[in-house]
């Protein structure tokens, strides 16, 4: 929007203090940023010794090449995994439920509908140990396995929301012309619904995905051994061992964080859609 | 499909071979939503009729004791008081300046891009990764705060080892997380008011601070709800970052009702009255979300 012409001393020093207080929000969100890559360059005692917001003596990899050759890879290709398959069926499946409760019309439809939406409240602790039961009696407990029926249970219901939602403003007339032509609700799916849905699903891949990236609760309670846990935990094992060694820590910080800065960096306008599209939920 | 309303026997078998096709698209999310949502639920209140490690086979009945003891344990509604007070002081800092944020983008155009970008940021990280950053961030020793006390002449501060403050340090790093997201949400929401209702009102002769009073908030209003509402929901549910930084502590001064849930349940075993714990979560939420989404649809109403 265009600011006004007339540009008194009032409206001058207005615009000074909104500058000062976004200058400040902009500086407390990036401080803590600034102190985990700055650190991250550094030796074990440079940090204390020098200040905190020195810049490193030298640019020092040592921190990142500990992190790299104690597991770290590990972490990430299960993270990859996990993320790549659960992603899938979240898409896959979402779409599918979101096709009948947008477009047909049949009993039990907006009971199953709010039933599904409704689930957006519900904390992962009320199902944590009856969880954990069934993954040891199945015996998936420690397993990457383990880790998908949840992560895919817990992010369908928003899911169904945003695609119903979607799906809601295709056309009707699209779907009753192929009709006329005979089509069935399966190819009709399949063959129209689902390429028309490639929006809607494109940036609920990145909402889910950025959440199942950074999943916690399940990875922590169902993993137990370093080969088969997430991205997430490698911050916490690698605090066990490292605990006084803020800079190696940092390092295993940046680098967990570094996959999401590089989507930030190509596809910033969809990584942002992508959490506008959570925004909706509520 | 209005043919479906039609009782004759091509519209009945229409409505008969669309109900299946509804039932098939359906069944898959259903069956991953009962096995891990709805059928753990159950499970969790049963769970919580006993008292069991979670790990031998035996455990015993004791009915509803664990229920009593969940009603007259004081860390329990200590832990809810704390999720209350996160919750209120997350609606009242995040969801204003998210706006403020927001509304500042939106004034500012395009020059405002690498504010858009940067207030983003804190949104890239998980709970887990913020929670170990400002634990180090915010040590006593080498961390930011005592490096700025430091440059005043001051000691060192520490923030989160002591009781008094450990709550509101913890608030204000949640705020650090989550105002991000509320302002992404406005700036969803502005994006919803058309640019001729701005033009209209310009050329009426509005400053630019009654447009905002006087358009943009009301117009913006029900996103604003919408957006406390899931502050709210979320607040109770918090877990990931609080265990991760303060692990509850020090003493009992930032536990959550999740925190104290899976102490109970994965570090004393003692998986019964962890049920019990998750159950009452569980019910709280419940209750509190549907009462407030009932008063601000009244609301609405009568309006």
């Amino acid at each position: 929007m265009r600011y006004g012409k007339k540009m008194n001393l009032r409206s001058l020093l207005c615009r000074f203090f909104v500058g000062i207080l976004a200058l400040t929000a902009l500086i407390i969100s990036i401080v803590p940023f600034i102190f985990m890559v700055l650190n991250s360059f550094k030796g074990k005692f440079e940090m204390l010794t020098k200040g905190v917001f020195s810049p490193p003596a030298s640019l020092n990899l040592s921190n990142y090449q500990g992190v790299l050759a104690g597991g770290f890879v590990h972490y990430f290709i299960n993270s990859i995994l996990v993320l790549a398959v659960s992603l899938t069926l979240i898409l896959f499946l979402g779409a599918c439920a979101a096709y009948p409760l947008s477009r047909f019309h049949f009993l039990l439809n907006h009971m199953i509908y709010a039933l599904i939406v409704a689930c957006m409240a519900i904390p992962i602790h009320i199902t944590l140990i009856p969880v954990f039961q069934m993954t040891k009696s199945v015996g998936i407990y420690d397993s990457l396995l383990a880790l998908i029926g949840p992560n895919v249970a817990f992010a369908l219901p928003i899911s169904v929301f945003i695609l119903t939602n979607f799906m809601k403003g295709i056309p009707l007339e699209i779907e009753e012309s192929a009709e006329m032509d005979g089509c069935n609700k399966y190819r009709m799916f399949f063959s129209m619904i689902l390429p028309l849905t490639k929006p809607g699903l494109s940036t609920l891949a990145i909402y889910n995905g950025v959440n199942i990236w950074n999943e916690f609760g399940f990875a922590y309670t169902l993993t137990q051994s370093v080969e088969k846990r997430t991205l997430p935990l490698a911050v916490w094992d690698f605090q066990g061992q490292y605990a006084m060694n803020t800079p190696m820590i940092m390092a295993v910080l940046t680098l967990t964080v570094l996959p999401m800065i590089l989507l930030f960096i190509f596809a910033q306008d969809k990584l942002v859609k992508g959490m506008m599209s959570g925004a909706v939920k509520g | 499909m209005k043919v479906s309303t039609i009782p004759t026997a091509l519209g009945r078998r229409r409505q008969n071979a669309v109900n299946r096709a509804a039932f098939v698209f359906l069944l898959p999310v259903a069956f991953i939503m009962v096995i891990f949502i709805f059928y753990p639920i159950v499970d969790s209140f049963l769970i919580s009729t006993y008292k069991w490690n979670g790990i031998n086979a035996d455990r015993q009945f004791i009915g509803l004791a664990n229920w009593l003891k969940l009603v007259q344990d004081k860390s329990f509604w200590y832990a809810f008081r704390n999720n209350v007070i996160i919750m209120v002081m997350s609606i009242i800092i995040q969801i204003p300046i998210g706006l403020a944020e927001a509304t500042f983008l939106e004034y500012a155009g395009r020059k405002g891009t690498i504010f858009k970008v940067l207030w983003f940021i804190p949104m890239l990280m998980s709970s887990v990764a913020i929670g170990f950053l400002f634990t180090y961030a915010l040590a006593a020793n080498g961390g930011v705060i005592s490096w700025i006390s430091h440059l005043f002449g001051g000691g060192n501060i520490d923030l989160l080892g002591n009781q008094r403050m450990a709550l509101f340090t913890v608030i204000l790093v949640i705020a650090w997380q989550f105002t991000p997201f509320y302002m992404v949400y406005c700036m969803a929401a502005y994006t919803s008011i058309p640019t001729d209702i701005y033009e209209a009102a310009i050329i009426d002769g509005a400053t630019k601070s009654q447009y905002f009073k006087m358009i943009s908030l009301p117009l913006l209003m029900p996103s604003i709800k919408s957006a406390a509402i899931l502050s709210m929901v979320g607040s109770l549910k918090y877990f990931d970052l609080i265990y991760v930084m303060t692990g509850g502590g020090p003493g009992t001064s930032t536990e959550l009702m999740a925190t104290y849930m899976y102490k109970n349940s994965f570090s004393q075993f003692n998986m019964g009255y962890g049920s019990a714990i998750a159950g009452g979560m569980f019910i709280l939420i419940t209750v509190i979300s549907l009462v407030t989404m009932r008063l601000i649809n009244a609301e609405g109403d009568a309006g």
